[in-house]
């Protein structure tokens, strides 16, 4: 908000929407009160009045709003690990119907905190594990094993271009292009066609064909089959593009979960300007299943000109999401 | 425990409640949310400590005995009698 140099003072805090995009909420104040009521021996008299408010779905984008004296709507986006895409999404979808002049979006998480988010990947076979925790985190690698979950938050200033370049802002990125479809095919497996689909549907959007595309910053997580189908969906869209190179952040950082989709895309901002292609790292030896032309791999690549970037985000349910940005 | 240990039970409550309040300068004649930042979900925060801590019960009616200090520890003097300081 301090960097968007909005005159904070003096805009109309009624023209303002909170947009947040969340995997999960709630899960953590419910587990530790459980935890807690176990040493009073489940007297629910001890469990606590800020429960409720807390474990609302709202309560992200309320406590925003709470502390920023913001009195336009605020809500969050329940889409899984889609959700930091989702958040912009609405925040854009906002913008553009006129309910609020000024958009906060993105996406947060607090996945870290609970103790059932990491039994229950673990359960599932997808929680990461290696002897040196930098490595764990490794996606297309061929001893990948799973899901580093990591915690984040990064909310966006959308504003509509016009009012941008009136106030004459600092404008980082413009959003030209947005898909949001669904496999309905599993609970958690992905689906390639649905998610190629959906990053054809956010090309058609913006009006570019995929040769446009400079960088494409991919959703894989680490995970056996979700890399794998990844690759293929974007070996679909983007296999003929010599143009396009394909990164990944959760390399670096882990997955985010619901911030990962607003994470990685700040990841990749600075690449208009510095010209350098962050890598996809961890990569000691590329599963052949995973290999695609243009995957930048271990260290960053330098280019010409980084005019657009896809940025890929898929989630539990089969929910996936396309968000194209263009330089300003 | 004594008035002066049940006031500084109090305390040590409100300090966890609003870690960001000086309370050295506490009126114990004014109400607390002249005084602090608290908010009605922080107010019951002292009634649940005081039952988790000390196993003392507020019931509702008596909320507005807990308004300022004075008020508080002359209205727990009998439930805290027995509590060890």
């Amino acid at each position: 908000m301090l960097d968007s140099g909005l005159d904070w003072e003096n805009i109309d805090k009624d023209n303002v929407g909170i947009y947040i995009g969340v995997t999960e909420h709630g899960n953590v104040e419910t587990e530790s009160e459980i935890y807690q009521i176990k040493d009073y021996d489940y007297d629910t008299s001890f469990w606590s009045h800020h429960h409720n408010p807390r474990t609302v779905a709202n309560n992200p984008a309320g406590e925003i709003a709470l502390n920023m004296g913001i009195t336009g709507p605020h809500y969050t986006i329940g889409a899984a690990c889609a959700a930091g895409n989702a958040g912009l999404i609405q925040g854009v979808q906002m913008l553009r119907l006129g309910e609020c002049d000024v958009a906060f979006a993105g996406g947060v998480s607090e996945s870290i905190h609970t103790f059932g988010i990491f039994a229950g990947f673990a359960s599932q076979g997808a929680l990461a594990t290696h002897e040196d925790p930098t490595k764990a985190s490794r996606p297309f690698d061929k001893q990948r094993n799973g899901i580093v979950v990591s915690e984040g938050g990064c909310i966006y200033v959308l504003e509509r271009l016009s009012d941008a370049k009136k106030r004459g802002a600092k404008i980082y990125a413009e959003i030209v292009g947005y898909a949001i479809n669904t496999d309905a095919t599993d609970f958690v497996l992905p689906n390639p066609e649905r998610q190629a689909q959906c990053m054809r549907k956010a090309l058609r959007v913006a009006g570019i064909a995929p040769e446009q595309i400079n960088i494409v910053s991919t959703h894989a997580t680490g995970t056996t089959n979700g890399d794998i189908l990844e690759c293929e969906a974007v070996r679909n869209v983007f296999g003929k593009s010599e143009n396009t190179l394909i990164n990944n952040a959760k390399s670096f950082i882990g997955h985010s979960m619901g911030a990962a989709g607003a994470i990685e895309l700040a990841g990749n901002l600075p690449s208009f300007n510095d010209r350098h292609v962050h890598a996809t790292i961890n990569v000691d030896e590329l599963d052949e299943q995973c290999a695609m032309d243009g995957l930048v791999l271990n260290q960053p690549r330098e280019v010409d000109s980084v005019d657009y970037i896809l940025n890929n985000s898929f989630g539990m349910l089969g929910i996936n999401s396309a968000l194209i940005v263009k330089r300003y | 425990m004594a008035p002066e240990e049940i006031r500084q039970a109090i305390i040590d409550i409100l300090s966890d409640i609003a870690p960001d309040e000086d309370l050295s300068g506490l009126d114990d004649s004014v109400s607390f949310r002249e005084q602090m930042e608290l908010d009605s979900m922080d107010f019951l925060d002292i009634v649940m400590e005081l039952r988790k801590r000390y196993r003392v019960q507020v019931p509702e009616e008596d909320y507005t005995q807990l308004a300022s200090m004075e008020s508080t520890v002359k209205y727990l003097e009998p439930k805290m009698a027995n509590v060890p300081a």
